[in-house]
């Protein structure tokens, strides 16, 4: 598996450390519902069989914290963006 | 026909060509009163339970790829319980008893050879963790020796004792542990849950939930419907999908764990091994090769196969450990679907939809869990009451904070 680093360029993932599904989102402490939507946030997850958005840390490179589209199936890496920006093509 | 030296002779006069079918092969009725998914060796374990221990013979296990084709026939077949928290030392150890009693149970040779499983420690604090280990299997009745360097030597003379780094201060052995011929264990569930009238269904996929008010009452499989009141799920690596047909979230994601097998040599590892200065573990199989795995991959995959940076991990811990692996050439590796819960423990429980329940979230653990997994999941099909000895394993337990983080490694919920 090849991971284009968008700062990089093409770099083996064993340079890289991954840290799982970069969908969820944090609630805001104030919400009424922030006990349970932390349960959800920490806890549960889509898990799909298919295209997945993921974070990884480019550790043995920039060091820098990107964004992976992913297919868990077939280990096909997509794209790939900065974890700073949002998604190409979508608003924050 | 049951197996005996008997059946055994006869066969082989007759050159082994007339064994008959180990189980039928039958049609899917329209109704079953309880039909188990999954048929890997805890969906198979709960259906022979079901009918022997629970009298509910009217059951099907629904099996969309074929029996043993899962985790149950790609694990590297060790059992233990060698375990330290409450609400898992009980289960494991209740799991060990039934498999020693188990060949004699579903008349079928599954190769249960309890040669002892040994962990390394190489520094005082891992000392002091295993001493504390063995002391908690001992007060709940579990076989624990803790052996020093000398003792670990005469054992496993061909381990790297002496390394700079890390060297081997001794161990804590389980002589109970060992293993068992996985996909035997499969077999012998199909073969004596069909003998007691269970329908064991191949090629059959479950597609989606039939639910009525809150109450789940039958299935819709790619061969057709089927009815039932009472459904227990035990897909393993597909918990999520399968559970997402009902509309249900879990904390669990889907890893690959790889395996490999070595050349075959003679007889070289004297049980099971394990490294306690990187993730490693390696028995010795009766064909000779060196059977042993080590870390998950790390990111989610459904692919049944993992990438080379894992394989060289894996081989440098084996040959840190033991410097003559060197000289053997890897025959083969592969990875299965492991079902990675947040906090590395499994669930067998209800779901919060009524007749519906839930045995997933194994990790890399579950085979040697597949006697008790499947004992208790029967019960809960059963009675609808959680089993004393799986009543930590709560689906809502995430939500409570009653986790039971006996190793604390696979997915990582604590960084987000
Ligand atoms: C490489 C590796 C090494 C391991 N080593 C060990 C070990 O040494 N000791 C240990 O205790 N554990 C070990 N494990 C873990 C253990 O194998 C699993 O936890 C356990 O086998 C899972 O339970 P199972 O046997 O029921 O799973 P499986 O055999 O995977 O059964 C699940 C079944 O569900 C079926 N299914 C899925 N979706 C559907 C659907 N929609 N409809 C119908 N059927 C469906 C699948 O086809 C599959 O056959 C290891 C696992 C791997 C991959
Ligand atoms: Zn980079």
């Amino acid at each position: 598996m090849r991971i284009p680093c968008p700062f990089c360029g093409l770099r083996g993932h064993e340079e890289f450390v991954v840290d799982g599904d970069a969908t969820v989102t944090r609630p805001a402490p104030g919400r009424p519902d922030a006990p349970t939507a932390a349960v959800r946030f920490v806890y549960l997850r889509d898990n799909p069989a298919g295209w997945h958005r993921e974070w990884w840390f480019h550790a043995f490179g920039c060091e820098r914290w990107i964004v992976v589209e992913r297919d868990t199936v077939t280990h096909a890496v997509g794209r790939v963006w900065s974890a700073g920006d949002p998604a190409p093509g979508e608003d924050r | 026909m049951r197996h005996s030296i008997v059946s055994l002779l006869l066969n082989a006069a007759t050159g082994h060509r007339r064994w008959p079918r180990m189980w039928r092969d039958p049609e899917p009725r329209p109704h079953y009163e309880a039909i188990v998914v999954g048929g890997g060796g805890h969906g198979l374990a709960t259906a022979y339970y079901l009918a022997k221990a629970h009298g509910v013979r009217d059951v099907a296990v629904l099996e969309k790829g074929w029996i043993g084709g899962g985790n149950v026939g790609r694990n590297t077949t060790i059992i233990r319980s060698n375990y330290l928290l409450p609400g898992n030392v009980s289960f494991y150890e209740a799991s060990l008893r039934h498999w020693e009693g188990l060949e004699r149970e579903l008349n079928f040779n599954a190769m249960v050879s309890q040669r002892g499983v040994l962990n390394l420690y190489h520094s005082d604090a891992q000392r002091d963790a295993i001493v504390r280990r063995g002391n908690a299997m001992r007060l709940h009745g579990v076989d624990a020796e803790l052996l020093d360097a000398h003792e670990v030597r005469r054992i496993a003379p061909f381990l790297a004792m002496d390394d700079a780094r890390f060297p081997i201060r001794g161990g804590l052995l389980q002589p109970r542990g060992g293993t068992v011929r996985h996909d035997a264990v499969a077999w012998g569930y199909a073969r004596a849950a069909d003998r007691l009238g269970v329908d064991v269904i191949q090629q059959c996929e479950l597609l989606g939930f039939e639910i009525e008010r809150g109450r789940v009452v039958g299935v819709r499989t790619s061969r057709g419907r089927i009815g039932a009141r009472r459904i227990g799920l035990a897909c393993a690596g597909h918990s999520s999908q399968v559970a997402a047909l009902a509309g249900l979230t879990l904390p669990i994601e889907t890893h690959v764990l790889q395996a490999f097998v070595s050349e075959g040599v003679k007889p070289l590892i004297p049980g099971v091994i394990t490294f306690g200065a990187g993730h490693f573990y390696v028995s010795q199989s009766d064909k000779g090769g060196l059977v042993f795995g080590g870390d998950l991959d790390g990111y989610n995959s459904y692919a049944q196969r993992g990438n080379l940076p894992t394989v060289e991990d894996v081989c440098e811990s084996g040959v840190a450990m033991i410097p003559a692996m060197s000289r053997l050439r890897l025959l083969r590796s592969w990875g299965g679907r492991m079902d990675m819960t947040m906090d590395g423990s499994p669930i067998i429980d209800r779901t919060p939809i009524e007749g519906l329940y839930l045995n997933a979230g194994w990790c890399y653990g579950g085979f040697k869990a597949t006697p008790a997994s499947g004992w208790c999941f029967a019960h809960l099909l059963a009675t609808g009451e959680s089993h004393a000895l799986a009543r930590a394993y709560r689906l809502d337990r995430f939500a409570t904070g009653h986790l039971i983080d006996e190793k604390g490694q696979g997915a990582h919920p604590n960084r987000q």
